[in-house]
């Protein structure tokens, strides 16, 4: 259970994150939905200790993540934000290899040697494990950091926009790993989504936010709702029922 | 990756024969069978001059390319290396202060002086690339080369006022002909923080990833990068008081070995100590043997050779980019 209460994080004078106070279950998939500028990565980056907040406890999994040991956190807990840009030339394996760092300390076992292969297998990436990262394209790329922090094999997975810059095979693909994960794993993922139909399809629970406040979380019924999302994104939004699913429709 | 390491193997071959070849080149002559006849002076020659040259050039060479690879590493940045961010300048203001202040302090003291002065140069460069960009990939070396100008400028305005213009250009000039037996132990230092470095190696290439990266993995981040500013700091005050500056080799071995086998520091650093070493070497044997009975400072070679060198990665770099 990842429990937030009370976190504020101001710039300035301007409020990013407003007195967020939110439970995310344990197991599942949790999307994060939300206009830019709601405050959704700011959060992420609070409860993966990357920023600290001006007030208000994170715990995960009952560990305060200000207090508890990094290193600790890091066997229970991985983060992947948006936009990596590595200035270091890795290969697909090295990369996948270092998610294995908290549990290892850089002596790699033949334990972690299967993690490894198996995330590079489970993402696809397998024909391209010894190849350099900055000889991939874009997708390639961010399916390795996936399967970095998928190899980190964490309790909590927290993934920043995992579907950037991704074709719809590979981001589904992705999702797809995010619910087996959760389903079959035991894990909770948590996942920041700008596409609302894959928030829609995947979630067991969404959260939305606007104006560094939750506007609403509940099942993905109860928040893909044609009003709901036309005040939340500010653009006129339909709901249509399609099989078992919901669409948006902008 | 298929394994380096018979490569590795023929490169560390390859080093033995240069520092074997370093042992008898100069002016005075040593061969084996002047050696094995007894002759006494051959004997001073090879155990006072040319074998402490010889592991002077390999301790400083790989060393110094070491350094030149952990700073890149902690500013992510491929085009940074001690001489062209302030560390280099900063060690010798830190010698030029030292030098006036208590003129007879022992080698020690002056290393350790050197040494916090690297440390505080090289801090503030870290500092202000919090401000800048990262993305901006120019941008990162430009503030090191305009910091290093400054405290540049600072040193040599003291030493001009302080009549001590000369020795501050001995001390900037890398050369090795000074280099005898009892003056050039400090290296030792430079070439055990290398092992340091080695045992480090994974946390160095996790700060490379980014703060994100590191924070995630469970390491302190900022502790990561004191670590690595201490070995380069430390590195560079030792070579620069003993030898003074080698230019260029952070900035080409580094790279080289990043294309050929990749940065993750656990694999390239044996080749970043072998081929910085080689690298040194061959320079120092060139410049004695190209004007000889004279010798040219390797420091002067090494800027010839490394310049061109230089802009071969750079022009190679974008045309592949292209």
């Amino acid at each position: 259970m990842i429990a937030v209460e009370k976190i504020t994080k101001t710039y300035g004078s301007s409020v990013v994150v407003d007195g967020v106070s939110i439970t995310l279950p344990k197991g599942g998939v949790t999307s994060i939905i939300g206009p830019n500028g709601a405050g959704k990565s700011t959060l992420l980056s609070m409860v993966g200790r990357f920023l600290s907040a001006d007030s208000g406890t994170i715990t995960v999994g009952g560990l305060d993540v200000t207090k508890t040991p990094s290193d600790e956190l890091a066997k229970r807990l991985a983060v992947l934000r948006q936009d990596n840009h590595l200035a270091v030339r890795l290969t697909v394996r090295d990369l996948v290899s270092f998610g294995r760092y908290p549990h290892s300390k850089g002596r790699y076992t033949v334990e972690d040697e299967r993690h490894v292969n198996e995330a590079i297998a489970m993402l696809g990436l397998s024909g391209l494990a010894d190849r350099f990262l900055d000889e991939l394209s874009g997708g390639q790329r961010q399916r390795a950091f996936v399967a970095m922090v998928i190899c980190q094999d964490t309790e909590y997975v927290l993934l920043d926009e995992p579907l950037n810059n991704l074709d719809i095979k590979h981001a589904v693909e992705i999702m797809r790993l995010v619910q087996q994960a959760a389903r079959r794993l035991n894990k909770t993922m948590v996942v920041v989504l700008h596409d609302i139909n894959m928030a829609s399809t995947f979630s067991d629970v969404i959260v939305a936010m606007k104006n560094g406040q939750i506007v609403a979380s509940g099942s993905p019924a109860e928040i893909i709702q044609p009003d709901l999302l036309s005040q939340i994104y500010e653009t006129e939004i339909k709901v249509v029922p399609v099989g078992s699913r919901l669409v948006a429709i902008y | 990756m298929k394994s380096t390491l018979p490569a590795l193997l023929l490169a560390g071959f390859i080093l033995l024969v240069l520092a074997v070849a370093s042992l008898f080149v100069g002016v005075s002559d040593v061969s084996l069978s002047s050696l094995m006849s007894g002759d006494a002076k051959s004997l001073q020659v090879l155990l006072v001059s040319r074998a402490p040259r010889t592991a002077a050039l390999i301790l400083a060479g790989s060393s110094m390319a070491i350094a030149g690879m952990i700073m890149q590493m902690l500013a992510r940045n491929r085009f940074v290396e001690p001489s062209t961010i302030g560390t280099v300048e900063s060690a010798s203001l830190g010698i030029l202060a030292i030098t006036v202040l208590a003129p007879g302090a022992p080698v020690i003291a002056k290393m350790i002086t050197a040494s916090v002065f690297a440390m505080a140069g090289t801090a503030i460069f870290l500092r202000i690339l919090k401000f800048v960009p990262l993305r901006s990939v120019l941008l990162v070396p430009l503030v090191g080369i305009m910091l290093s100008g400054i405290i540049g400028a600072i040193t040599t305005f003291f030493a001009y006022r302080l009549d001590l213009l000369q020795s501050l250009g001995a001390w900037m000039t890398g050369d090795f002909s000074v280099v005898l037996k009892g003056r050039y132990e400090l290296l030792w230092i430079a070439g055990a923080l290398g092992i340091a470095a080695y045992i480090a190696a994974d946390r160095f290439t996790v700060a490379g990833l980014g703060q994100h990266f590191t924070t995630n993995l469970g390491l302190n981040y900022r502790r990561v990068m004191l670590l690595g500013l201490t070995i380069v700091s430390l590195v560079t005050a030792s070579v620069v008081v003993t030898v003074g500056s080698v230019p260029f080799l952070g900035l080409i071995i580094p790279n080289v070995v990043a294309m050929m086998v990749g940065d993750n520091m656990r694999r390239s650093l044996p080749w970043v100590a072998i081929l910085g070493a080689g690298f040194v070497l061959v320079c120092d044997i060139f410049g004695r043997l190209i004007i000889r009975p004279y010798e040219m400072p390797i420091g002067a070679v090494m800027g010839v050779i490394g310049a061109f060198f230089f802009l071969y990665l750079l022009l190679r770099r974008t045309s592949r980019a292209a």
